[in-house]
Formats: structure tokens, C-alpha cells, sequence
């Protein structure tokens, strides 16, 4: 870890995100783990030496600006990018659901909600029941996928990603489309879902306070871990206020050093050695 | 009735049949250029057929399988926008398939039947590959359905729940390449597309399920056979193209009706 940090914060302990010698496993059980994990899109390092973990029954939040790699990285734990460096490692058989930012289907494709559902997997008409019934959707079940509301669809995407029992349920910034009202529904119901079934979330969200309260852990991406840790302590690390420029009165405060700055490619300009800081 | 004109109506039926189901997921993939492509190079197949002594279906397939994976090599490099690749391949193939025949010199090919169709023209052995081929071609889709209808909705989510998608693709592509080997000498390589897409098209609005609009794609299908050829008959019209135009004038007779709820 870095030595040349001025002034450490009480809160931030001297630990990496998931301390994971490389090659071996995270202490604890994790589900899924990434080891020094870098992306590569189109010739342009998109993340770089991301070492994180989610544990069983854990809600980690990604949060960082446009363009720092949240969605990229919730894609590699899925499969979907292959890392350029690192690697992505998981519990063999680990069953994933998975909740995109948002799904268009072609206004070309007669499709009923019910139909959509029983897509991905045998299922049976009881089993989709159960999933519209938790998702909160059931009187959606026969209308037709083109006609629902960003809101709607998300809940329906909900279902979905229960249909597979899920260990782990990865939510790709799930409050996109959805009014505020909507947000708060959206997110008590995934909590409940989380309770219900004691599955570990990867939730990708743009702002930290809406889902703060429902966070265990957050991890601070720019391009790189910025900083992590309990979601209170993230909310009052200045690097998490030099990423987002808000509440500038806190931000005094807490004021200090920096030991590097982000230039507009997001990479880490002078030297340091992967995480700036944690809590 | 004449035993030339069943003989057509049989052939007909059976590619209507066959190219309501496959033809629905043509138009939910947003494949219409593709299949029109593929079907172009069609006779580049039908030469090399010739060439190596195979029955040209087989040739047919062979070119259009290679088409395929070249369109998806090349899509790869994104340099070029899937349009205009489609366009080089397209009309690329199909002007080396004119040039390479013309070189033939031997071989007597009824160019207009190969471009346009014979549908008059059909024989006992035709029917034979039309309905085991189309039985083939069915059966895959039948069993790949769900899945395919997956990777249609969303690669990711189909990838994410282990479904190997690079391979249904390449699949889908092979059961257009035989639906095309095999309706290649009924309406021919330049309107193969449109019986393909013009029936589905007119099926979506009625339908509420993708089985619903596939099986009434068929129907459309078979109607607008049934109804070109016996204009065809009756006029003395080229049999392909009166098959085509009462497929469209289907189209847009369903779109003017009042759409169901």
C-alpha cells in the first residue's frame, strides 16, 4: 500500500479492497473475485489492476462518473468482456442473475411478459407465478414487453433474474428508467429479495446516496479503485468528493494530500501502487 | 388440374411452409438484408456445383455457410458499417457468380430460372428435396426455438445464462443457407428473400405470440403460392414474381384492416 499518503483518515484502514494474494483465494467464501483485473475496449484501458470480491449475502455497490468502468466491470464478472490482464474468478457452478440498465425488445417480436420469462430456461407456469408474484408484476403477465413502462420493465428484468435462483444478482444501475418514486419501490424490493433468497448483489449505480442505505460495501471507480469501504466513510473520503465536486463544505474538512490526480483519460497520473485509499 | 401445376403447388406449399417460421426470425433479427445476401451468392454455389460435378444445392449451401462466416470475420474488424459490407458481399458474389458461369462455356444454364425461379417447371425429385430438406430444416428450428428466440431478445442475457450463442448464430445461418439451397429453384435467388419476409411481416400484426406469427406467416405464405400461380395460370404470368406480388398485395391488404387488440 502507499506510504506517501499524508494524512490517512481514521476511518480508512491500510488494507486493500479484498486483500487476494495473487493467484489465491480472498479470505472469507467469496462468490465471485477479480484478481489485478484489467479491460482493454477498442485500444483504451478501461479498467486497470481491480482487485475486489463479493461476498455471500453482500450488497457492493459500484459508483464512479460516466465512463469510470462501473458497467464494464459489472461485465466482466459476468463473462462478457474478457479481461485484458487479471482475472475474473468464481464459485464453480455460481448461479448469476443478471438485471441489464435496460432491454428494448424489437416492436417486431410478439412477446407477452409470461413468454419472455419462460425464454432463458425450462420453467414452469408455477415458477414464473412465484417470480412476477415477488417482482411485484404479477397484473403485467400477459401484456405484451413493448408496452411497459421503464419502471415496469425493470421489475419484470427482476423476475427474470429470480427464475434462476440466483447466488449472486448483478444490477446494472436498475434505477435508470425509473421516476424517483419508482427508485425507492424498485430498491426496497430488491432488498427483499436479497433477504429472501441470501444472495450477494453487484449493484452498479451513478449516485451513492440513493442506494447508501442499502449498501454494505462500496467500491469508488475511476478507471481504477479509487477508494472503498463502508458506504458512510466512501461519502466522506475526498476522493470520492474530487470524483463528484459535491458538498464542498464537507469536502474542507476533510481535506488533504493527494499522492495522484486523474488526467482526462482517467488514468492515475503520478506514481502510486493501485488503491488510493479505503475504509 | 395439370400434373405440372400440382406438382408447382406442392413445391410452393412446402417452401411457404418452411419459410413462414424461419422467415418470422429473419424479421425479429433485423436479418432482411443478410438473408438477401446470402441468397445472391446463391449462384456463385449453384456454378461451383457445376464445376465439381455436386448437386448444386450442396454448392449452394457451401457458398452461402462461407458467406456467413466471412460477413462475421469481417464485422469483426469494424471498419465498415454491416450495411455496406452486406452490399460489397452481395453484389460482389452474385456478379462472380454471372462472370464464373459465363466462363463455363460447356455448361447450358437457364440463367432467368436460376435469378427468377421455375416454379413450372418442378419434378418428382425436386418435391423430394424440398420436403426432406425443409423437414430437416424445421425440425432444427423447432429444437433450437426457445433458445434462438433468446439470443433474439439479448445476446448478453443469453450468454450470461450459458447459452452458446456464437454457435446458435452460426446455426441460424445454416438453416437460411438451406432454406435458400432449396427455394433457389422455385422462385429464384433474387425474390427468395421476399417469401422469407413479406408473409411474416404481414403476420406480425395479428399475432400475440411468436408461434402465432410464425404459423401465420406459413398461412400468408401458402396463400399468396396458391394465389400467384393460378394468376399465373390464368394470365400467363412468370410464375416467381406472380407469387411475390400476391405475397405483397397480402401485406397490404393486412395493413389497412384494423389492428387487433
Amino acid at each position: 500500500m502507499s506510504t506517501t499518503h499524508p494524512h490517512r483518515h481514521t476511518h480508512a484502514t491500510p488494507a486493500p479492497a479484498t486483500p487476494a494474494p495473487s493467484g489465491g483465494t480472498p479470505p472469507g467464501d467469496p462468490l465471485v473475485w477479480t484478481e489485478n483485473l484489467s479491460v482493454r475496449l477498442g485500444g483504451r484501458l478501461v479498467l486497470s489492476g481491480i482487485t475486489m470480491a463479493v461476498q455471500p449475502g453482500e450488497v457492493v455497490t459500484l459508483i464512479g462518473p460516466n465512463g469510470a468502468g462501473k458497467t464494464t466491470l459489472a461485465r466482466a464478472v459476468l463473462g462478457l468482456v474478457r479481461p485484458s490482464d487479471g482475472r475474473v474468478r468464481r464459485r464453480p457452478g455460481l448461479r448469476v442473475g443478471y438485471m441489464p440498465q435496460r432491454l428494448t425488445v424489437d416492436a417486431t417480436l410478439p412477446l407477452t411478459v409470461r413468454r419472455f420469462l419462460a425464454l432463458w430456461r425450462p420453467v414452469t407456469p408455477e415458477r414464473i407465478a412465484e417470480a412476477l408474484e415477488e417482482a411485484g408484476v404479477t397484473r403485467l403477465a400477459d401484456a405484451a414487453v413493448q408496452t411497459l413502462s421503464g419502471g415496469e420493465m425493470q421489475r419484470v428484468l427482476l423476475a427474470r433474474a429470480l427464475l434462476g435462483d440466483p447466488q449472486l444478482l448483478v444490477l446494472d444501475e436498475p434505477d435508470q428508467a425509473v421516476d424517483v418514486h419508482g427508485q425507492a419501490e424498485l430498491f426496497a424490493r430488491i432488498e427483499q429479495v436479497r433477504r429472501r433468497h441470501r444472495c450477494g448483489v453487484l449493484l452498479v449505480s451513478h449516485d451513492l446516496h440513493t442506494v447508501m442505505a442499502r449498501t454494505d460495501r462500496v467500491i469508488c471507480l475511476n478507471g481504477h479503485v479509487c477508494c472503498h469501504g463502508r458506504p458512510e466513510d466512501v461519502s466522506r473520503h475526498p476522493e470520492y468528493h474530487a470524483l463528484f465536486g459535491r458538498h464542498a463544505a464537507e469536502l474542507a474538512v476533510y481535506l488533504h494530500h493527494h499522492d495522484h490526480a486523474h488526467d482526462p483519460d482517467r488514468g492515475v497520473v503520478s506514481g502510486h501502487d493501485g488503491d488510493c485509499c479505503h475504509g | 388440374m395439370d400434373e405440372f401445376l400440382i406438382r408447382a403447388l406442392a413445391a410452393g406449399c412446402g417452401i411457404a411452409l418452411l419459410a413462414g417460421p424461419l422467415g418470422s426470425f429473419i424479421v425479429w433479427r433485423r436479418m432482411a438484408y443478410f438473408g438477401d445476401t446470402l441468397s445472391h451468392s446463391a449462384l456463385l454455389g449453384v456454378t461451383l456445383g457445376f464445376l465439381l460435378g455436386v448437386n448444386p444445392m450442396i454448392g449452394v449451401m457451401v457458398v452461402c455457410v462461407a458467406l456467413a462466416l466471412a460477413l462475421v470475420a469481417l464485422q469483426r474488424r469494424r471498419t465498415l458499417a454491416a450495411d455496406t459490407l452486406l452490399g460489397i458481399l452481395s453484389h460482389g458474389s452474385l456478379s462472380l457468380g454471372l462472370v464464373a458461369l459465363a466462363f463455363l462455356e460447356t455448361l447450358r444454364v437457364d440463367l432467368m430460372a436460376y435469378l427468377f425461379g421455375d416454379i413450372l417447371s418442378v419434378t418428382v425429385n425436386d418435391l423430394v428435396w424440398i420436403y426432406s430438406g425443409g423437414a430437416v430444416a424445421l425440425t432444427g428450428l423447432a429444437l433450437l426455438w426457445r433458445r434462438l428466440l433468446a439470443v433474439t431478445v439479448d445476446e448478453d442475457l443469453a450468454r450470461v445464462e450459458g447459452m452458446p450463442v456464437d454457435a446458435l448464430r452460426l446455426a441460424f445461418m445454416l438453416l437460411i443457407a438451406m432454406v435458400i439451397a432449396i427455394a433457389m429453384k422455385i422462385v429464384g435467388i433474387l425474390l427468395i428473400t421476399s417469401l422469407l419476409i413479406i408473409p411474416a411481416a404481414s403476420a406480425r400484426r395479428f399475432t400475440r405470440t411468436p408461434e402465432q406469427m410464425a404459423a401465420l406467416a406459413s398461412v400468408f405464405g401458402v396463400a399468396a403460392v396458391v394465389a400467384g400461380l393460378l394468376a399465373s395460370l390464368a394470365w400467363d404470368l412468370p410464375g416467381g414474381p406472380s407469387v411475390v406480388v400476391a405475397a405483397a398485395s397480402l401485406f397490404l391488404a393486412g395493413s389497412l384492416l384494423p389492428m387487433r387488440g
